[in-house]
C-alpha cells in the first residue's frame, strides 16, 4: 500500500497552515482593533466604525492622557510594587528553596518544613479572613499590602527546590570539603548554576506583579493607591455596565471618553506585550521542567 | 581546611527559612484562624473573640438561599468546560503545529498564541467588551449578513460562552508547550519502524504520539481537577454583571459579594469554608491518581 501519498499530504498542509494562520490572527486582532479605536476619532469610535484600521486619525486620546494623571499615579504604584514585590520574591524564594532541597540526613527537620509551606497550597483561610488579617497587620491602603501577602510563592518555591535538588552534589561536596558554609555554598555554588530556573521565577514573578489588579481593590481605599491594573478595571467595569443596554443615551453618556479610555488600555498592555516574544524561550523552558516530570 | 561542624550548618539552614515562615505563618497560616468566623455571628466591631457562636447555623443559613445550589451548579459546568476545552484545544494545537516544517512560521504562531496568555485579565476584559459589545465589530458583522445584533454580554447563555471561550483563548499557550514538549520526547526510532510498516500520518497520530503523550495527558487532566471548584474568579468578577448571574454566578463572587457587600461576614466565611474543604479533598484525590497513574511527586 502507498503510504506517501504526496497531494493529499500537501493538502494538509495546506490547510494546517491556514488553520493555524487563522488562529494566530484570531489572538492578535483583537488588539489591532483596540490600538485601532484608540487612535481614531471619538465619533468614529462611539459609531462603532472602527474595524482594523483608525477612522479618523487622531492622536488626541494620547495627547489627553496628560489629564489624566490617575494614570500616570497608577503606573508609578504599579512600578514600585513589581520591583520591590519581585525582590522580595525572590530574595524569599531562594532562601526558602535552598535548605528545603537538602536531604533528611543533612537538614533533620526538612519535611516538617516541607509539609507547613504544602499545607498552604491546598488550604486556606479564604478571601474574608485573609482580608481581615491584612487589616489586622496595619497594611490597608499601603503599598506592603501588594507585596507582603504572597512574598512567598510556594509554587515557585517547589520549582526552585526541584532545581537545588537535580544540581550535583560533587559541587556541594567539593565546596563542604573547603571549609564553605551554607550561605558560601548557596552563592558561589547553586546560584550560578541556577539560571534557567531563576529567570523563569523572575519572569513569573514580574508578569503576576504587573497583572495584578485585585488586590488592589481589596486593600487600597483611595483610588490614588491604585496599581496600573486596578486602575484599568475601573474603566473596564465601567464599560460593562453599557455593554448590557441598549439605551442609547446611557450609552452616549458612559461612552464618551471611549477613545481615550481604550488608549488607557492598550497603554496598560503595551509593556508587556513588547517584551514578552523575548522572554518566550525562558519561559517555555520553565514550563517543562516545572512540569513534564515523573 | 576542615569541614564546618554539622549542628553549625544545620543552624544556618534555619535561619534562611525564618523570613519565609514568617510570612506564611502571618498571611497563609493566619487567616485560617479566620475559619471561626464560619461558626460565629461575626460583627467587626465584636472581633473574633467577642462574636456570638452559632455553630452550624451559618452553613444552615446559607444552604437555605435560593441561589446557592444554581452557584454551586455553575460553579462545577463552568470549571468542567474550562477543564474540558482547556485540554482538548491545547491537544489539538499542539499536534497541528508539530506537522509544521518552517519553524519561522511556528515561532510566529506560538507566540501569537502565547499574547493573551501574558496579559492581565482587565485587559483581557475591555477587549472582550469592546468587541462583543451591542454596538461592536462582531454585532456589525452579524449585521452585514442581516442577522439579529446579540448581546452576548447580558444573556445567560452566551455569556458562559464568553467565560469558557476567553479563558481558552488565555490559557491555550501553556498546556501548548507542555504537549508540544510531550511530543518532541517520544522516541524517533517509533516513527521510522511505523514508516517502514507502511503507516501514514494519520496512522502514526493514533498509534504513536497519541499513546507516547498519555501520560502527561492523564497527568494535566488529574491535575486540574482539583481546581475544579475554581472557575476564574477574576475573570467573572470583571466580566459579569447581574443579568447573568443566573449562569455566571459561582462560588467565589457569590462568597465575594456576600461578605464584602452584604457584609455577611459569617455565612461568607462558611461558604469559603466549605469550598475549601471541598477542593483540599478533591487536589488529594487527584494527586493520589496521579500519583497512582504517572508516579507524579511535587517534592
Amino acid at each position: 500500500m502507498a503510504y506517501h501519498n504526496s497531494r493529499l499530504r500537501k493538502l494538509f498542509l495546506l490547510g494546517n497552515a491556514l488553520l493555524l494562520s487563522a488562529i494566530t490572527f484570531l489572538c492578535i486582532v483583537p488588539f489591532i482593533h483596540l490600538l485601532a479605536v484608540s487612535l481614531s476619532s471619538n465619533t468614529a469610535a462611539m459609531a462603532a466604525e472602527v474595524k482594523l484600521w483608525p477612522v479618523g486619525f487622531t492622536l488626541d486620546a494620547y495627547a489627553y492622557l496628560g489629564q489624566k494623571p490617575e494614570f500616570f499615579r497608577s503606573l508609578w504604584v504599579t512600578v514600585q510594587r513589581v520591583v520591590l514585590g519581585t525582590a522580595l520574591n525572590m530574595l524569599l524564594v531562594v532562601l526558602c528553596a535552598y535548605p528545603l532541597s537538602k536531604e533528611p540526613r543533612q537538614f533533620r527537620f526538612r519535611t516538617g518544613y516541607v509539609w507547613f509551606f504544602a499545607v498552604t497550597m491546598f488550604f486556606g483561610g479564604g478571601l474574608i479572613p485573609t482580608y481581615i488579617i491584612v487589616k489586622e497587620t496595619g497594611l490597608m491602603n499601603s503599598l506592603w499590602a501588594l507585596i507582603l501577602p504572597g512574598a512567598l510563592n510556594v509554587w515557585h518555591l517547589v520549582l526552585l527546590l526541584n532545581f537545588f535538588r537535580n544540581t550535583p552534589k560533587e559541587m556541594e561536596e567539593a565546596g563542604l570539603i573547603d571549609g564553605a558554609g551554607h550561605w558560601r555554598l548557596l552563592w558561589s555554588i547553586y546560584l550560578p548554576v541556577s539560571g534557567p530556573a531563576l529567570a523563569t521565577v523572575f519572569l513569573f514573578t514580574i508578569v503576576g506583579h504587573w497583572n495584578a489588579w485585585f488586590d488592589g481593590i481589596l486593600y487600597m481605599n483611595s483610588p490614588s493607591n491604585y496599581p496600573l491594573q486596578t486602575y484599568l478595571s475601573t474603566l473596564v467595569t465601567s464599560l460593562s455596565k453599557v455593554s448590557i443596554t441598549v439605551d442609547d443615551l446611557s450609552q452616549l453618556q458612559n461612552l464618551s471618553d471611549k477613545t481615550l479610555r481604550t488608549a488607557q488600555i492598550f497603554l496598560g498592555a503595551l509593556p508587556i506585550m513588547l517584551v514578552y516574544p523575548f522572554l518566550q524561550k525562558h519561559f517555555t523552558k520553565g514550563i517543562t521542567i516545572g512540569s513534564v516530570k515523573g | 581546611m576542615k569541614k564546618i561542624k554539622r549542628s553549625k550548618l544545620e543552624f544556618s539552614l534555619h535561619l534562611m527559612l525564618i523570613p519565609g515562615v514568617i510570612v506564611t505563618l502571618i498571611y497563609a497560616y493566619g487567616p485560617m484562624a479566620g475559619i471561626v468566623m464560619a461558626f460565629q455571628r461575626f460583627r467587626p466591631t465584636l472581633g473574633f473573640f467577642e462574636s456570638k457562636w452559632i455553630g452550624w447555623d451559618n452553613f444552615r443559613y446559607v444552604f437555605a438561599l435560593p441561589d446557592f445550589m444554581q452557584v454551586l451548579w455553575n460553579t462545577l459546568v463552568i470549571a468542567l468546560l474550562k477543564i474540558v476545552f482547556g485540554l482538548a484545544v491545547p491537544l489539538l494545537l499542539a499536534l497541528l503545529l508539530n506537522e509544521v516544517t518552517k519553524s519561522y512560521f511556528k515561532r510566529l504562531v506560538q507566540t501569537s498564541i502565547f499574547l493573551p496568555f501574558f496579559l492581565a485579565w482587565t485587559v483581557l476584559a475591555g477587549v472582550i467588551f469592546e468587541i462583543f459589545s451591542y454596538s461592536g465589530p462582531i454585532n456589525s458583522m452579524l449585521a452585514a449578513f442581516h442577522m439579529e445584533p446579540i448581546m452576548f454580554m447580558g444573556d445567560d447563555g452566551w455569556f458562559r460562552a464568553i467565560l469558557v471561550g476567553s479563558d481558552v483563548w488565555k490559557g491555550m499557550g501553556y498546556n501548548m508547550i507542555i504537549f508540544l514538549a510531550a511530543i518532541t520526547g517520544i522516541n524517533p526510532s517509533l516513527y521510522e519502524a511505523a514508516v517502514v510498516d507502511g503507516a501514514g500520518k494519520w496512522k502514526q497520530m493514533i498509534h504513536i504520539t497519541l499513546p507516547g503523550m498519555s501520560q502527561i495527558i492523564i497527568l494535566i487532566s488529574v491535575l486540574s481537577l482539583g481546581g475544579i471548584l475554581n472557575a476564574g474568579f477574576e475573570q467573572i468578577l470583571l466580566l459579569y454583571n447581574p443579568t447573568v448571574y443566573g449562569t455566571a454566578d459561582v462560588i467565589d463572587t457569590f462568597v465575594y459579594r456576600l461578605g464584602l457587600f452584604d457584609q455577611q461576614y459569617g455565612p461568607a466565611a462558611a461558604v469559603g469554608l466549605f469550598k475549601s474543604v471541598i477542593s483540599l479533598l478533591l487536589v488529594g484525590v487527584s494527586y493520589a491518581l496521579a500519583y497512582r497513574l504517572s508516579n507524579y511527586r511535587i517534592f
